[in-house]
């Protein structure tokens, strides 16, 4: 492989791993921008996807339903679950804790994430789970670099969902009375806004889109298990706080670059480090981008200076 | 006429301190109401906790024939009630249409909402000039303007201004009240806090002073304006 196309290669596997960072980024941004809560729990909603989708889906390859099928089915039993999930997250964790210093909700938060966690693995176990392939992974040939229709297929359902939520959010009443609750909740509610349903729909959307980037991160790694969504969740908030939390195109953006960053660090840490280090330490580059950001630039990307409501 | 609006015994406590100590006021269909006071006299209070956007510590708010006390202001909304907020309460980072169409928000997206919206362009030509600009980049006399009119595509049978006129220069203050008064005489029954006591006074029907959080003096407007204690405490002489 030339070095082009080497470069190439990490171009592709940075997308792919970027469009699941920004799906899940977009659920700490949400809920970031109406609440300034970081909702820790997140990345487990992502696992709770994975593991449902792989249930649904092992019970029915078993009676001999076909692939793609599966992954529908698969997905549309782990995205109201996780819908729920979300939606209950936020009623028993974080609605009582409305009024309380920010810090109570954010040790809940970690609180429901070690319970979820120990939950699925008194339910699926504590060993990896390997996922059956359901999306045909066939290998197109760019150049000397190689993208399977697998990962093509991810970047596509990453661009379609964020394409709809865009549309939601800024050319649909819901999507205006959640700027707007962003902004101000109660002069929002003065405009007849309900907060507490907005609230609620912004965890339930959330949820729904780190199902299916469990579904999907599940099918490209092959993998899935009761630890899965913690270091998944880390770097998604990491591409949070990258774009700018609080804003959605910023959430797409910092997904995608920490994705391109994981990607190209890990191809080229072996050559730059005389070999000392190898692409196992792909996991530091996310949390040397955290740390950046928040020395260099802390309101991210494309978000607005939030020290005062730190 | 009954009362659109009745206050019995209203008392607002708001950050430890007993802001209202009691009031009774009584608002009829159709009327212009003032209620003034100096700074702190708690009338900002009274109006949130009237809205809905503060519980009350005790006292009735009866709307339209029912009690609507700690009812959520968002409920309100939808019966018809709307407050412009002091500070007016803006949605910075939404266009000046986005903020219009958010004051319809309670009502069904219909034709109706259109001709709303084009009514409040027609009373503020300035918000049809800006329509796609951050609310955010306005000034303040039109973000007060965008504030009322965005009250206005509720609706509302009730309309609740705070200081309309805070913090703005007199030319465009005189536009403000020009509105108000308009808005009035189109039929929506109207409560108006103020500082600016003259102006206040001017424009409305009957008032009521609110010093120290209890109602001092109520009459019609044309009598306090030549009362001695009000010439001497609001209108500066």
């Amino acid at each position: 492989m030339s070095k082009f196309d080497l470069f190439l290669q990490q171009i592709f596997n940075g997308l792919v791993l970027g469009s699941i960072y920004a799906l899940v980024a977009l659920g700490y941004t949400m809920v970031y921008g109406i609440l300034q809560l970081i909702n820790f729990a997140h990345g487990e909603v992502v696992m709770v996807g994975a593991l449902v989708s792989l249930w649904v889906s092992l019970k029915l390859i078993a009676s001999g339903v076909p692939g793609p099928l599966v992954f529908v089915l698969g997905l549309t039993a782990a995205v109201p679950a996780c819908m729920l999930l979300g939606f209950l997250i936020e009623r028993i964790a974080y609605r009582p804790l409305r009024r309380a210093p920010r810090l109570a909700p954010l040790i809940t938060a970690i609180g429901v994430s070690i319970v979820l966690q120990a939950l699925a693995m008194m339910l699926w176990g504590k060993q990896y789970k390997s996922v059956p392939q359901l999306i045909p992974a066939i290998p197109l040939h760019v150049g000397g670099a190689t993208i399977s229709t697998l990962q093509l297929f991810i970047i596509a359902v990453s661009c379609v969902l964020m394409a709809g939520l865009l549309v939601l959010i800024n050319k649909t009443p819901l999507g205006r009375a959640m700027r707007a609750t962003a902004q101000d909740p109660t002069v929002a509610g003065l405009m007849g806004v309900d907060i507490n349903r907005v609230i609620s729909i912004t965890f339930i959307i959330g949820s729904a889109l780190a199902a299916v980037a469990g579904v999907l991160v599940s099918q490209n790694y092959g993998i899935a298990h009761y630890y899965m969504g913690f270091l998944l969740g880390l770097k998604a908030f990491t591409a949070a706080v990258l774009g700018g939390i609080g804003n959605l195109t910023g959430a797409m953006l910092g997904g995608v670059l920490l994705g391109l960053i994981e990607s190209l660090g890990a191809g080229y840490i072996g050559d730059l480090s005389g070999g000392f280090f190898g692409s196992h330490y792909k996991d530091v580059f996310a949390f040397l981008v955290l740390i950046l950001v928040l020395v260099l630039r802390p309101s991210g990307l494309l978000g607005e200076r939030v020290g005062g409501r730190a | 006429m009954s009362a659109l609006l009745e206050v019995q015994g209203l008392r607002v406590a708001y950050g430890g301190i007993n802001a209202v100590k009691g009031i009774d006021l009584h608002v009829a269909a159709g009327e212009l109401i003032a209620l003034i006071g100096a700074n702190g006299a708690g009338k900002t209070s009274a109006l949130k906790a009237i809205a809905g956007v503060l519980a009350p510590a005790a006292g009735r708010i009866i709307y339209g024939g029912q009690d609507v006390t700690r009812q959520p202001s968002f409920r309100l909304v939808q019966q018809g009630l709307a407050l412009v907020p002091e500070g007016r309460g803006i949605f910075p980072q939404l266009t000046v249409e986005e903020n219009l169409q958010m004051g319809a928000y309670c009502r069904p997206n219909d034709a109706s909402v259109h001709s709303d919206l084009e009514h409040v362009y027609g009373l503020f030509q300035r918000l049809f000039e800006r329509r796609s600009q951050k609310a955010g980049t306005l000034s303040g006399g039109e973000q007060q303007m965008l504030a009322i009119g965005r009250a206005l595509m509720s609706r509302p049978r009730l309309l609740l201004l705070d200081e309309p006129s805070m913090g703005l220069a007199p030319m465009m203050v005189q536009k403000i009240f020009e509105t108000v008064v308009q808005v009035a005489r189109d039929g929506v029954t109207t409560l108006l806090v103020e500082q600016n006591a003259l102006l206040a006074l001017q424009v409305s029907q009957r008032a009521y002073v609110l010093e120290g959080g209890v109602i001092t003096l109520q009459g019609q407007a044309s009598d306090l304006l030549k009362d001695s204690k009000v010439r001497q405490a609001y209108l500066g002489e």
